[in-house]
Order: structure tokens, then C-alpha cells, then sequence
């Protein structure tokens, strides 16, 4: 049986960590939060405007019209990362550009384009997904367990 | 009303972006963390039939945010479990994403070809 | 011969001297407070190389070379070559030696390579076997930031404690004979974990190395903070700064604040530049010490400083699989004697 080790900090350790709390300076949280907020809002307003916009000129139902509108953020967030201002955005909104779509594209487009130069294929084409992988395992997971059930116990 | 939509989907998209913010801030949780935890739980909204009421509610404030991800795989899976039961759940995961990802794969590697990273 | 002294220094007996040292920072260093002490400032973060890794190849490259133009000496002279950078399988180093064509150790110390590699040089001159030693280390924040934590355009907000890989490399040429500071004496660290893991809290990871060595110095030569006209330590930052104050008085009383800096708060401007707890990486003990410091020991604003400088020995594999954050320090006793 293999023991789990999990290393307990001696007390040397413990003192050293409280100092450590202590003296970390905090994030500004409020400040953090509400550019958050704004951000990721106005980002929701953009979203929702090209929902709107490929609604009427296509003359499609909102509902389909979502898939043009996320493309096109996933569009606008790699073009943000291609030219190098994404992440310069992203150090005073946060999660506010993390957590829409324009996130993923930024997680995406940001390691292909890093790993360039060691090629397109051990670079580029295996990397890609180095950081937005974790996000389609865990969702792909969550939704086979999801379906499963629906399937075998609710249908 | 147009303009309520545009201010439902301000509030709704902050305020799950200034919710993932606040984990962030207070825990030493990466976003890595974050996203796939926000992805999980649009999953398990979906299940419950919750995120798309959210989705009508707030429109893009819901659909933009990662978590509506994890909604439409579940979706995807879901409805092609009622057509086809329970092979459905595979064949159906990325019917919904599958714009999304191949638009994310096409892009990144576009833009890594034409760009070049510059810190 | 040097001898040993109490349990982790050494002292040279015919101490070696640095007589020519050589500095390249990156653009966002130029524009810091130093700007005036570096040998070249580099216009771009690719120094014209296709890749961040190529371009910190280049910079460690000048440095060498700049240093061997300013002292009048020939690769051939050069009997050893000691380097070290942060890159996986220090590559900065061993490409920039196949350059030189000259005998090479490779050395990792993470971001206290600039004060180890001044150590081993020392030991090999003062054991006769050469005369002449080449030291060199850099880092560079790009091809540091896409090895240890995320790719160069990933948008995250940086914590405010976490610091700013100094892009940039140094060189110094250590004789046995010549004008210079003299190597007097150098503690060797031992490695320390205090159950630190945050790898974007690094000062206050190295904190504790650095005190530790700075103590045992004490403890070993018998000297007193105030014998130094300057201690300064590598790169812990503005966190790592204040807890080693703290820990040097709570472990060691001494009061270390009147002649004591760290090289990560000098680096860049925190009024005009953006760089939150301040700088690290290899470079920065390098920058400071070997472009500012020296010229300040040849122009006799100081005569005695010792460098303690500090690096983290983690991985980003260690450090996903749980492991505490080992750090550790080593110092020299620079003196104008």
C-alpha cells in the first residue's frame, strides 16, 4: 500500500507561513472586483450586440444566431492575442476577459502562438490546448455523466 | 425591450466574471482552476435545465462566460440521447461546441502562423 | 592555500580579483534607475533572434564578449569558464560556451548563479590549477515566463507580491592578479524549506536562505552587519526584503536595516514602472552587482560589500506535484583591500 504523503509543515514551518500571511501584501480586491465586473460586462454588451446584429441581417432566431456572435468573439479575443494586447488588458480586467469565450480563444491562441518556434506540429499543434485543455476535459466529463444519466435513468 | 437585454446581460456576464475574480483574489486557486470549475458547474446547470432559462434571461450575458461551455456539451449530449439514447451522450457531446472549438483551433493556429509573440 | 572557516565559509588565502565585469540589460531594464551602469541596452526583447531563448543566448554572448573587449584579453586566456542560467538544461549557458570555444563548467544555482559562479572561480584560482576565470549568468523574463508559468500572451492578472523576471545578462573576469575588489571570503548556502508554495511569491520563498547564509557568514568570520559598507541579496523583492529584516532580527538580532538592499528593489523605477514586488531572475544580482556595484567599489563609494545572493531550486514539476519551494544563498565578501 502506498502511503499518502502528505508532508505536514514542522513548526519552524507554520511560524514562517503566518509571518508570510502577514507580511504578503493583499490584492485590491474591490478594485479587482469591479473591473471584473465592468469588463466582463461590456464584453457580455458586445456579445449580445453581434447576437442581435447576425439576428437581423441573417434573418435567423436569436438562439442560432449565438454561434456567429461567439465566433466572432473567439475572433476578436485571438486577434487581441496575436498583436500582444490581450494580455495587456487582461492585467487590469481579470477574470472580466478570462471568463468570456474571449478567455478560451486567449488560452488557445496564446500557447499555439508561443510554442512556434518549436514547429508546427510539436509546437503549435500539440500545445494549443496546454492550458484550454483542462476546460474541455472537465466539461466534456461533467456532460457524459450528465448525459449518461438523462439517458438511462430519465428517458 | 432591447435595452433591458443589453442591461441584463451586463449585469448577469460581470457578475459571473466578478465571481470567478473573487476566487481568485481570495484563494490560490490558478485560473485554470477557475475556468474549469465555472465549466463544471454551466455543466451541471444545464442538467438541471437552469442555464438556459438563464441564457433567455440574460441572453449573452449567460452564453458569453465559459460556463455556457459546459452547458451546451451537455446539451448537445442530452438531445441526442433523446434521439438515439444512450450512444447519443458521444455522438452528440460536440454538436453544440463544435463551433466554438473549431473556430478557437482555426484562429490559434492562424494567428500563430502570422503573429509572433511579443511578451 | 584557503582554508576553511566555522562551518560553511571559506576564506582565501591569496583572494582573487574581479577585474573587469560587463552588463547587457533588456529594454524594460533600460529604462530603469541603473540605465547608465549597463554596458548595452537592447532595443528589443528579441535582441533580432528568432526566439526569447536565442535572444538570452545573444545577450549572455555580449556580455562575455563585452567584458573580454573591456579587459583586453582573448578567449584564449581564459582558463575556465564557469556560467549558469535559468533555462532547462542552462542551454543559455552551454550555447554561449560552444561560442567561446573555451573550457566550460555549467553551473545552476537558479538566481544565485551570479555569486556561486564568483565562488567556484575563486576556489579553482586560489588552488593554482588556473589563473584566469570567465563568470557569466542571465535570465530573460520572456523565455523564463513561458518555462515556469504561463505562455507570454496569456492574459492573468499578476498578484501583487509576485515579481519581474530581469531580462538581461552579466560577466566579470576573476584573476588571480590585477586591480579590483577582491574575493576575501564566501559561505556556501545550504538548501531551506519553509513550507513555501506559492512559485509567483518567490521572496518570500528565498527569505529564508538568505538570512541563513547571511547568519552563518556572521557567525563564521566573526564579523558584524556593520563591518559591511553594503549587504545586499539577490532577488527577494519588496516581500522577501522586509521578512529577511525581520527574520535577521528575530533569528540573529541583528538590525539589518541601515546598510542592507536587495537588488530586486533597485532594478526598476516603482513609481513609472509597473513591476509589483520588484525584479528576479538571474540577472538581477548580476545587473546590479556587476554593472552598478562594481564601478561603485572602483570609484570607493563602498569598500566592503557582501553579496548574498538567493534562488529558488524548484521546478514547475516539483512544484505541481506538491513540493515546497527549496531555496537557498550564497555570498561573497567583496572588499577593495
Amino acid at each position: 500500500m502506498a502511503k499518502k504523503k502528505k508532508k505536514e509543515l514542522n513548526l519552524r514551518q507554520k511560524k514562517y507561513q503566518e509571518l508570510v500571511k502577514k507580511t504578503e501584501p493583499k490584492p485590491s480586491i474591490l478594485k479587482n472586483v469591479i473591473l471584473a465586473f465592468v469588463f466582463g460586462g461590456t464584453i457580455c454588451i458586445i456579445g449580445q450586440f453581434f447576437t442581435d446584429f447576425y439576428a437581423k441581417v441573417m434573418n435567423i432566431t436569436p438562439e442560432l444566431a449565438r454561434n456567429p456572435a461567439t465566433v466572432t468573439m473567439i475572433f476578436i479575443g485571438a486577434l487581441l492575442t496575436g498583436i500582444g494586447v490581450f494580455d495587456n488588458i487582461a492585467k487590469y480586467a481579470g477574470a472580466g476577459l478570462a471568463v468570456p469565450v474571449t478567455g478560451f480563444a486567449n488560452s488557445i491562441v496564446s500557447s499555439a502562438l508561443e510554442f512556434k518556434h518549436e514547429g508546427l506540429v510539436h509546437g503549435v499543434g500539440s500545445k494549443m490546448f496546454m492550458l484550454a485543455g483542462s476546460v474541455i476535459t472537465f466539461g466534456v466529463v461533467t456532460a457524459f455523466f450528465i448525459g449518461l444519466y438523462y439517458a438511462l435513468f430519465i428517458l | 425591450m432591447e435595452l433591458q437585454l443589453y442591461i441584463k446581460a451586463f449585469i448577469v456576464g460581470g457578475l459571473i466574471c466578478a465571481g470567478c475574480q473573487l476566487v481568485l483574489d481570495f484563494t490560490k486557486l490558478t485560473p485554470g482552476h477557475v475556468l474549469s470549475g465555472l465549466t463544471v458547474i454551466g455543466g451541471i446547470l444545464g442538467g438541471l435545465g437552469i442555464y438556459d432559462s438563464l441564457i433567455e434571461f440574460a441572453g449573452a450575458g449567460a452564453s458569453i462566460p465559459i460556463s455556457s461551455f459546459g452547458n451546451a456539451l451537455v446539451k448537445g449530449a442530452i438531445m441526442e440521447a433523446e434521439r438515439h439514447g444512450a450512444i447519443g451522450v458521444l455522438t452528440g457531446m460536440f454538436e453544440l461546441t463544435s463551433t466554438g472549438i473549431t473556430a478557437a483551433i482555426v484562429f490559434g493556429f492562424l494567428v500563430s502562423v502570422i503573429f509572433k509573440p511579443k511578451g | 592555500m584557503g582554508k576553511k572557516v566555522g562551518k560553511q565559509t571559506f576564506s582565501f588565502d591569496k583572494p582573487p580579483v574581479i577585474i573587469n565585469t560587463a552588463t547587457v540589460a533588456g529594454p524594460f531594464e533600460g529604462q530603469g534607475p541603473l540605465k547608465n551602469y549597463y554596458d548595452h541596452i537592447y532595443n528589443d526583447n528579441r535582441a533580432e533572434q528568432e526566439s526569447f531563448e536565442k535572444a538570452e543566448r545573444e545577450m549572455m554572448s555580449n556580455a562575455c564578449i563585452t567584458v573580454l573587449n573591456k579587459a583586453k584579453i582573448t578567449p584564449r586566456e581564459i582558463d575556465i569558464f564557469i556560467a549558469g542560467d535559468l533555462l532547462n538544461q542552462i542551454i543559455t549557458s552551454g550555447f554561449t560556451a560552444l561560442g567561446l570555444e573555451v573550457p566550460f563548467f555549467g553551473v545552476y544555482a537558479a538566481c544565485s548563479t551570479s555569486a556561486l559562479s564568483l565562488i567556484i572561480a575563486s576556489i579553482i584560482l586560489e588552488s593554482g590549477c588556473a589563473e584566469i576565470a570567465l563568470t557569466a549568468t542571465s535570465s530573460h523574463n520572456l523565455s523564463a515566463e513561458r518555462q515556469f508559468r504561463y505562455p507570454t500572451e496569456y492574459g492573468v492578472h499578476r498578484k501583487p507580491y509576485s515579481q519581474w523576471t530581469v531580462t538581461g545578462a552579466g560577466a566579470a573576469l576573476v584573476s588571480t592578479k590585477g586591480k579590483g575588489p577582491k574575493i576575501t571570503c564566501a559561505t556556501i548556502g545550504k538548501v531551506e524549506d519553509l513550507g513555501c508554495k506559492d512559485p509567483m511569491n518567490m521572496g518570500a520563498a528565498m527569505a529564508p536562505a538568505a538570512v541563513s547564509t547571511m547568519l552563518q557568514h556572521f557567525a563564521d568570520t566573526g564579523r558584524a552587519p556593520e563591518y559591511y559598507d553594503l549587504i545586499v541579496t539577490g532577488d527577494l523583492g519588496k516581500v522577501g526584503y522586509e521578512l529577511a529584516l525581520e527574520l535577521a532580527s528575530s533569528q540573529g538580532g541583528f538590525d539589518l536595516s541601515k546598510n542592507y538592499y536587495d537588488c530586486g528593489l533597485v532594478i526598476y523605477d516603482p513609481e513609472k514602472q509597473d513591476v509589483h514586488a520588484g525584479a528576479s531572475g538571474c540577472a538581477a544580482s548580476a545587473l546590479v552587482v556587476y554593472g552598478y556595484l562594481f564601478k561603485k567599489l572602483l570609484d570607493g563609494k563602498y569598500n566592503k560589500i557582501l553579496l548574498a545572493a538567493t534562488g529558488a531550486l524548484h521546478s514547475p514539476t516539483s512544484n505541481q506535484q506538491g513540493d515546497n519551494i527549496p531555496t537557498i544563498a550564497h555570498a561573497v565578501s567583496l572588499e577593495m583591500v
